[in-house]
């Protein structure tokens, strides 16, 4: 019989076409050397304008304004995850009334804007002044720093529970169902079969929603809080000094990034599994 | 005590035609920024979907920077590093010149920024959503690489990016709310003046809140239109 089919001439790979310099690769070489330049003439503009009497006058209290956002950010975010958990509930619920309440928290609070909720609880609760002095809440509504937290934790409360009830809903029904055929009660079901998966869709919803509140938290500055943009305004209000805002978006910056790249590294770790 | 129609009522003494003419300017600020961020971010999505790595780059850095900084820092960069850049070029020539920037310009070209790195990536995800092969068949017949973007791949991108496009319009109309900071005359810088004049400041930051609302569901009533339309389009093909 015939023999096995023996190569004849060995198959080789065409050559690569030669990447020339097309006008798009010129472009884009273009666009990143623009990049380089504007990143240049930032660090040679931050040089020449080194002054360290200026840098041991404010770097204290840039340090102070990057530790009053994160804890606004961590508080609000915090009290605004234990708030959201009863709206999800009400908005997940058949019963008509919690269901009409919890859609309209949500729609007012993702409708309008953060800044005008805030100045609605720090400037407007002060109309209420002597109803707030008789039941003893005006010590708090007072403070401009409670007054951002507040209204803060009821914001992200909105986003939040929406995060959640999207999550718990992409889960799909025949989950509960195999749960409850085996014996499961609905709070078991939730912690046990549901939540573990809803999690893992929720973690990059999540991480948005700090990093969203970080670039919101801005504007408590507005509202006499002094955060790092705080900090900002009045060190450039007292220098005329245009660093003082390039060195808050430096920090910014630098801390946006690094909470994605974390969370990015979580997203890899928890779905490991998911990965072939 | 004046009564509550009489504050919000037009004329001298209410301040409607106050809190309209903010009105006009939100809405007129975000109209205007609308094509002004879709022509940036369509832009800056052909070079991040490009083959070519350098323009990926360069459109990355891009939506890296306006996406990581704080719109408001963003504002103040605008406003007062503009006012600053261009005053020093114009004392060049004259020695006593003194620079204002438009604080409307100004919120123009910050939002402008932020919404066209959000919609970048929008559209992004719309052209990784289109087949190859939609390409290779306005190649197939004849038809010239911008005629193929023209007429096969933009249709197809609006329906895809439409829903993520709306809900950026959503939030550019609440973030307009950041230029009262610089001193635009919108709804909440309007309020506020109303509110401290009057002393009514619950109820002035109150009706602030209802007209965003109030607009935000006049836009959702818009984008059902234009997605009705959309699909209506697909439907007679």
């Amino acid at each position: 019989m015939s023999t096995t089919s023996e190569p004849t001439a060995k198959a080789l790979r065409p050559p690569a076409p030669p990447r020339g310099w097309s006008s798009e690769r010129l472009m884009g070489w273009g666009f990143v050397g623009l990049w380089i330049v504007l990143g240049l003439a930032l660090v040679t503009y931050l040089f020449s304008a080194w002054n360290p009497e200026l840098f041991a006058k404010y770097a204290p209290s840039y340090l102070s304004g990057l530790r009053v956002t994160l804890t606004l950010v961590a508080i609000s975010t915090v009290l605004g995850a234990v708030l959201s958990l009863p709206i999800c509930y009400a908005r997940m619920s058949k019963n008509r009334v919690l269901n009409a309440i919890s859609f309209g928290y949500v729609y007012f609070f993702r409708g309008t804007p953060l800044l005008a909720q805030t100045f609605l609880i720090y400037y407007g609760f002060g109309s209420f002044r002597p109803q707030l002095e008789a039941i003893g809440l005006w010590s708090f509504f007072r403070e401009a720093w409670y007054c951002a937290v507040f209204a803060f934790a009821l914001n992200t409360a909105a986003y939040q529970a929406e995060i959640l009830r999207g999550a718990i809903e992409s889960v799909g029904k025949g989950q509960w169902e195999a749960a409850s055929a085996l014996g499961l009660s609905k709070l078991q079901t939730l912690y046990k079969v549901v939540l573990p998966q809803a999690l893992i869709v929720a973690l990059r919803p999540y991480g948005n929603e700090i990093i969203l509140m970080i670039k919101g938290s801005a504007i408590v500055a507005i509202i006499t809080v002094y955060d790092l943009m705080g900090e900002t305004r009045r060190a450039f209000s007292r220098t005329f000094d245009f660093q003082t805002y390039l060195w808050a978006a430096l920090l910014y910056l630098s801390l946006v990034e690094t909470l994605r790249h974390f969370i990015d590294w979580i997203e890899r770790r928890i779905t490991r599994h998911l990965h072939r | 005590m004046q009564s509550v129609w009489a504050l919000l009522s037009f004329g001298p003494e209410g301040w409607g035609d106050d809190l309209a003419h903010g009105v006009l300017v939100t809405v007129s600020l975000a109209l205007v920024t609308l094509p002004l961020g879709l022509l940036i971010g369509y832009l800056i999505a052909l070079a991040k979907q490009s083959s070519e790595p350098s323009m990926r780059l360069a459109g990355n850095i891009y939506t890296t920077i306006f996406r990581g900084l704080p719109e408001l820092l963003t504002l103040f960069l605008v406003f007062y590093g503009a006012q600053i850049g261009i005053q020093q070029l114009v004392r060049l020539v004259r020695p006593d010149a003194v620079v204002e920037i438009n604080s409307f310009v100004a919120g123009m070209i910050a939002l402008g920024a932020v919404f066209s790195s959000y919609a970048s990536e929008v559209l992004l995800s719309a052209f990784r959503a289109i087949p190859r092969g939609q390409y290779e068949g306005g190649y197939s017949i004849g038809l010239s690489q911008r005629q193929t973007m023209r007429l096969v791949i933009l249709p197809q991108l609006i329906r895809i990016a439409l829903p993520g496009l709306s809900n950026l319009w959503l939030i550019l109309l609440k973030e307009t709310a950041l230029v009262s900071a610089v001193g635009l005359t919108d709804i909440v810088r309007q309020s506020s003046i109303a509110a401290r004049v009057t002393k009514h400041a619950f109820m002035f930051f109150g009706v602030a809140c209802l007209i965003y609302l109030a607009l935000a569901i006049i836009s959702s009533f818009g984008i059902n239109a234009i997605e009705r339309w959309v699909g209506k389009r697909e439907a007679q093909r």
